[in-house]
């Protein structure tokens, strides 16, 4: 009722709170990921992720580009399998590794297009999915911009990140955070200006994917190229 | 009113009000309790249960290792990386976790390639640095300076 009265409410899933809610953010520094993708390896065991390639809740991939202006991006498995480089070093302009995952976007195109409800947002700004609820159309699959979302075919429904949203209620860190040896991820509370996240972006020339499709991503990329789609 | 006019109203009640009761009956009971979905999905989301217990955890019992990683330059990873997850070993501390010995735990993030920086992190090339032998038996993972 109140959407009928006030339709812009309805683009943002859930409003960030002002004051002392928490409100997530992620910060993914580029220039010190070194593609060990632990961060890929480490979320599959922890979220029961199948273990066969493409169903992946984050995953790591190689951007090259070339002297000759050519971009050969490469994630074998997600980056877990290893990474090797495509070309020798004297053909390489730069390089450098960017890990994905769900940017749990303030504006999220993947909350507004379930038909039942399934997919939302939590108070805290998680995009989740309610698999007891969710019929496995996939709208949403298509929807995300950023190809975070697979299918979880034992039950017939989507999954995607959760922020290891289990562990943050228990005041762990999500299994990705842990992981990663260069502490080259960083997740956080927005609202709170003294959170390692909001330091981060104070201090680093942030950048979040797909800026023009208006996600209000809430996933900032240290160091992100233009090359990078 | 003419008489077809008092019809029509009396179907319009029924089917509306039998779609107002579906409703009712239908919706979920935490349905917008936070917004346009169930709220209790959350209370399920977060249930489930965490498997990687981090270092904090492990130094408990394994104090001495902790101390050992310590002082290199493995400082900053986690147990459970190389180890496995540590969820089932609290519990039940006769359950082995995995101990790794092939090489390839030590290759992922230390095989050379130019996208890793060499001010942050030590590559070698896999081949010509240990000719084929494994790499525990020169560096000691939990202290790779010794």
């Amino acid at each position: 009722m109140v959407s009928l009265l006030n339709p812009l409410k309805m683009v943002y899933a859930t409003k960030r709170p002002k004051g002392k809610g928490k409100w997530y953010g992620i910060g993914i520094d580029i220039e010190k990921c070194i593609g060990c993708a632990s961060c890929a390896r480490v979320c599959k065991v922890e979220n029961n992720v199948p273990n066969e390639p493409f169903y992946f809740r984050n995953w790591v991939e190689q951007y090259t580009i070339t002297n000759d202006d050519e971009i050969i991006v490469s994630s074998p498995n997600g980056g877990i399998d290893g990474f090797t480089q495509p070309v020798p070093d004297e053909e390489i302009y730069k390089t450098f590794f960017v890990p994905k995952m769900c940017n749990h976007c303030a504006k999220s195109p993947c909350t507004q297009v379930c038909p039942v409800g399934a997919s939302f947002e939590s108070p805290e700004g998680i995009a989740l999915v309610d698999q007891n609820y969710c019929i496995g159309c996939g709208y949403c699959l298509q929807a995300c911009p950023y190809g975070c979302r697979y299918v979880d075919y034992d039950k017939g429904v989507i999954d995607k990140c959760t922020l290891c949203y289990h562990r943050i209620k228990k005041d762990l860190d999500p299994a990705c955070m842990m992981a990663c040896p260069t502490e080259a991820r960083i997740y956080g509370d927005l609202n709170d200006k003294k959170s390692a996240i909001s330091q981060f972006i104070k201090d680093n020339n942030c950048a979040v994917l797909k800026p023009q499709l208006n996600t209000e991503s809430k996933l900032f990329y240290n160091d992100l190229s233009q090359e990078v789609h | 009113m003419p008489v077809q006019v008092k019809r029509l109203l009396i179907v319009f009640a029924v089917f509306i009000g039998l779609m107002i009761g579906l409703k009712v009956i239908f919706t979920p009971e935490s349905w917008r309790e936070y917004g346009a979905y169930r709220g209790y999905a959350l209370t399920e989301i977060a249930d489930k249960e965490a498997k990687y217990v981090q270092m904090e955890t492990c130094v408990m019992c394994h104090d001495s290792i902790g101390e050992l990683k310590d002082q290199g330059m493995h400082i900053n990873l986690q147990c459970e990386l190389c180890h496995g997850p540590g969820y089932i070993h609290i519990e039940d501390e006769n359950v082995d976790m995995l101990i790794p010995e092939d090489d390839q735990f030590c290759v992922r993030c230390h095989a050379i390639n130019a996208a890793r920086p060499q001010d942050i992190i030590k590559q070698i090339d896999a081949e010509e640095h240990s000719e084929g032998e494994e790499c525990i038996m020169c560096h000691n993972p939990h202290q790779p300076g010794l």
